[in-house]
C-alpha cells in the first residue's frame, strides 16, 4: 500500500470521525432539549398548583360545606371526607379480590384459564375509566334506583383490583420457592402456606401495589361522574350522592367565577398533597427496602403508577 | 386418612376461592361488553352502521338522530397527534434516563414517575387556566396569522379550546408514562451489548443504533402504543380543553377547531341525557366503540411489551 493511499484513507477515517462525533453531539442534543421541553410543563402544574392554591387554604376553607356559587364562601370539607371514605370503601371491596386473584397467578397459574386471566387483567387495568363508570351506572345505579356512594366505590374498587392483583402476583413469585418446599417439608397446607408464610414474605411488595392502587384511584374522576354524582353535604350514609376531591375540582372549574377557579386550585393542591404523601410512601418502600421486582414486575408497577 | 382428605379439602376450598377471584375480571369483562351491548341496542337497530358513518347529533323528540363520525375522529386525531408529538420526547428522555450517571438519572426518574400519579382533572385545570392562555398567545396565534391564509388545517381562528389544545395536553399527560416503562425497557438491555459496542469504538449514539434499538424496539413500540391506549380513553383533561362541539360541526376542519372525542361527549352528556330516548343508547354505542378500540390497542400494546420481556428473560437465563 502506498504512502498517500495510507494517508487516503486516514484521512476518510478522520473525516467520518468527525461526522460521527458531530451527530453524536447533536443527539445529545436533542435528548437534552427532549427533556426540558418535557420537564417544563409537568413543572409548571406543580408549581402553579402550589402558588394559586395556597392562598385558598384556611381552616374554614378544609372544614366547611361549599357556599353559594360565586360567593367565595364555604369550603371543600365533604369532598375531602368523600375522598377518604370512598377511598376506604373501595379498597374494602378491591383489595381482597386482588389479593386472592394474585394469589391465584401467582401459585396455581398455569394453565390456559389462568393465561386468559392474567392476559384480561392486564388489558381491564388499561379500560377507560370512563367506561368503568358508565359500567357501573348500569349495573348499579339503575340497580339500586339512585346515585350513591356503592356506586362509586364500585367502580373504583373495579379499576383498583387489576392492579392489586399484578403487583401482588409479582411479588409473590418474588418469594424463593424454598420457602414454599420448607413449609411442605413440614406438612403444612397449601393454604396455611401461602397465607402465612409466602404472604407474609412478600408484604412489601403488595403493600407498595394496594397503596399504590389507592393513589391511583384517589384521582379518578371519570368513573365518579356517573356514580356518587357530587353533593355539597356531609356523609349522609351510603345510599346517597356524595362529593369527592377531583370531582369538586370538576365542578369548581365549570363555574364562571374567580372564587370558583381559586377554590379550584385548592381543592387540586389538596388532592395532589394526598396523592403525593401516599406515593411518597409508596417510593420509600421500593427504594429503602426494596420489592425484588424484576423488569416485569417494574413494568407493572409503573402502568400502575399512572393514572389513566 | 380422614385427617388428611380433611386437610385436601381446606386445601380445595382455598384454590377454588383463589380461582374465584381470578376468573372475577374474566365476568367483569364479558358483563361489561354485554351490557354495553344490550343497552345501546335501539341505536345499532334505529341507524344500522349508518352510527358510525353519520355526523348528526339531535336530541330533539321526533326528530332524534345521532351519528358518532365526529368524536371517533376527534378521538382519533387527538390521540394521534398526542403519539406523535409525545412519543418522540419520551423516547428522548428514556434514553437519558437509561444512560444519565445515576445522581442525574435517580431524582430525574423520580419526578417523571411522580407526575405520571398527578390526576387528571389537575392537568385538566392548569391546561385551562395556565397552558390555554399562553399556547394561544404564543403558538396558536403566531402560527394562524404567518400561515393561516396558506394552510388549510390552520385556517380558522385560534380560541384556545381546540383540537391542537387538547392533543399537547394529551401528549404532556402520555409523556411520563410512555418514558418511564421505555426507560425500563431500555435498562433491560444486558450490559455487555452495550459494552460490545462500545468496543467496537461506537460513540454513544452509534451505541443506542447498535446494541439498544434493536434489542429493544418491540417493547419501545409497546410502550407506545401503551401511551396511545391511554390517550384515546383519557377523559377529563380533555372534556376541559377540546371545546366540546357537538354534531356535524364537531367534525372539525382545522386544527384551530373545537372538536369533541367519545370520552369528552360522555362525561358532558351522560349525565344528563332524558332517560328512555333515544340518546343513552347512542352514547352507550359511543361507550362501546370506545371500549373496542382501546381494548383493541391495548391487547396489542401488552403482546408487544411481554413478549419483549420475555425475549430477554430468555437472554439473562441462557
Amino acid at each position: 500500500m502506498t504512502l498517500s493511499k495510507r494517508q487516503y484513507y486516514r484521512s476518510l477515517f478522520r473525516d467520518n470521525m468527525r461526522r460521527r462525533l458531530l451527530a453524536d453531539r447533536a443527539v445529545r442534543a436533542v435528548v437534552v432539549a427532549a427533556v426540558v421541553v418535557a420537564i417544563v410543563p409537568l413543572g409548571s402544574i406543580l408549581f402553579e398548583v402550589v402558588r394559586n392554591g395556597v392562598w385558598a387554604l384556611s381552616y374554614e376553607f378544609l372544614t366547611e360545606v361549599p357556599g353559594a356559587a360565586g360567593s367565595g364562601e364555604g369550603g371543600i370539607g365533604p369532598a375531602i371526607q368523600g375522598t377518604f371514605i370512598i377511598l376506604g370503601l373501595s379498597a374494602l371491596m378491591g383489595v381482597p379480590v386482588g389479593v386472592f386473584s394474585g394469589i391465584y397467578l401467582a401459585e396455581f397459574g398455569e394453565g390456559r384459564l389462568a393465561r386468559a386471566v392474567r392476559f384480561f387483567t392486564d388489558v381491564f387495568m388499561e379500560f377507560p375509566s370512563i367506561v368503568i363508570g358508565i359500567f357501573a351506572f348500569l349495573a348499579v345505579v339503575l340497580l339500586l334506583g339512585h346515585f350513591s356512594l356503592w356506586a362509586g366505590a364500585f367502580a373504583l374498587a373495579l379499576i383498583m383490583f387489576p392492579i392489586v392483583a399484578r403487583t401482588t402476583e409479582e411479588s409473590l413469585k418474588m418469594v424463593p420457592y424454598t420457602y414454599r418446599e420448607a413449609g411442605v417439608a413440614l406438612g403444612l397446607q397449601k393454604s396455611v402456606i401461602t397465607m402465612r408464610v409466602v404472604l407474609s414474605a412478600a408484604k412489601n411488595g403488595m403493600l407498595t401495589g394496594i397503596l399504590l392502587a389507592v393513589s391511583r384511584v384517589g384521582g379518578e374522576t371519570a368513573p365518579l361522574l356517573f356514580t356518587i354524582l357530587g353533593s355539597s353535604q356531609f356523609f349522609g350514609g351510603f345510599g346517597v350522592p356524595m362529593d369527592a376531591l377531583p370531582l369538586r375540582i370538576w365542578t369548581l372549574s365549570l363555574l364562571p367565577y374567580e372564587d370558583a377557579q381559586l377554590h379550584g386550585w385548592g381543592a387540586a393542591l389538596v388532592l395532589i398533597f394526598i396523592i403525593m404523601c401516599i406515593n411518597l410512601a409508596v417510593r420509600s418502600f421500593v427504594l429503602r427496602k426494596g420489592t425484588g421486582f424484576g423488569t416485569g414486575g417494574r413494568v407493572v408497577f409503573l402502568r400502575a403508577l399512572s393514572r389513566r | 386418612m380422614a385427617r388428611i382428605r380433611h386437610a385436601s379439602l381446606g386445601d380445595r376450598a382455598f384454590r377454588a376461592g383463589c380461582m374465584l377471584a381470578g376468573v372475577f375480571v374474566l365476568a367483569v369483562i364479558a358483563l361489561m361488553v354485554f351490557q354495553l351491548v344490550s343497552e345501546s341496542w335501539p341505536i345499532w337497530e334505529k341507524e344500522g352502521l349508518g352510527f358510525v358513518t353519520k355526523s348528526d347529533w339531535n336530541a330533539v323528540e321526533g326528530r332524534e338522530s345521532y351519528g358518532a363520525l365526529p368524536y371517533i375522529f376527534g378521538t382519533l386525531v387527538t390521540a394521534g397527534l398526542a403519539m406523535a408529538m409525545g412519543v418522540p420526547l419520551s423516547i428522548g428522555i428514556a434514553m437519558f434516563l437509561s444512560d444519565a450517571p445515576s445522581r442525574i438519572s435517580g431524582p430525574l426518574g423520580f419526578v417523571v414517575e411522580l407526575l405520571a400519579a398527578v390526576p387528571s382533572v389537575i392537568y385538566g385545570l392548569w391546561g385551562l387556566y395556565v397552558f390555554r392562555g399562553f399556547f394561544l398567545d404564543v403558538v396558536e396565534d403566531p402560527l394562524y396569522r404567518a400561515l393561516g391564509e396558506h394552510v388549510w388545517f390552520l385556517d380558522s381562528r385560534p380560541f384556545g379550546l381546540d383540537i391542537l389544545t387538547a392533543s399537547v395536553i394529551l401528549a404532556i399527560m402520555i409523556i411520563p408514562t410512555v418514558s418511564a416503562v421505555s426507560r425500563e425497557i431500555m435498562k433491560a438491555v444486558p450490559q455487555q451489548q452495550k459494552e460490545a459496542a462500545y468496543m467496537l469504538g461506537a460513540t454513544r449514539w452509534e451505541m443506542f443504533k447498535l446494541a439498544v434499538f434493536p434489542y429493544s424496539k418491540t417493547g419501545l413500540v409497546g410502550a407506545s402504543i401503551l401511551g396511545l391506549g391511554r390517550a384515546v380513553g383519557e377523559t377529563m383533561a380533555v372534556t376541559m380543553l377540546i371545546g366540546n362541539a357537538i354534531g356535524p360541526n364537531a367534525l372539525a376542519d382545522t386544527l384551530f377547531s373545537p372538536g369533541q372525542s367519545i370520552a369528552s361527549i360522555l362525561a358532558n352528556e351522560f349525565a344528563e341525557a332524558t332517560p328512555g330516548s333515544l340518546q343513552v343508547p347512542a352514547l352507550l354505542g359511543l361507550a362501546l366503540i370506545l371500549l373496542a378500540v382501546a381494548m383493541s390497542i391495548n391487547v396489542v400494546a401488552h403482546l408487544l411489551v411481554t413478549r419483549m420481556l420475555r425475549v430477554r428473560e430468555g437472554a439473562i437465563n441462557n
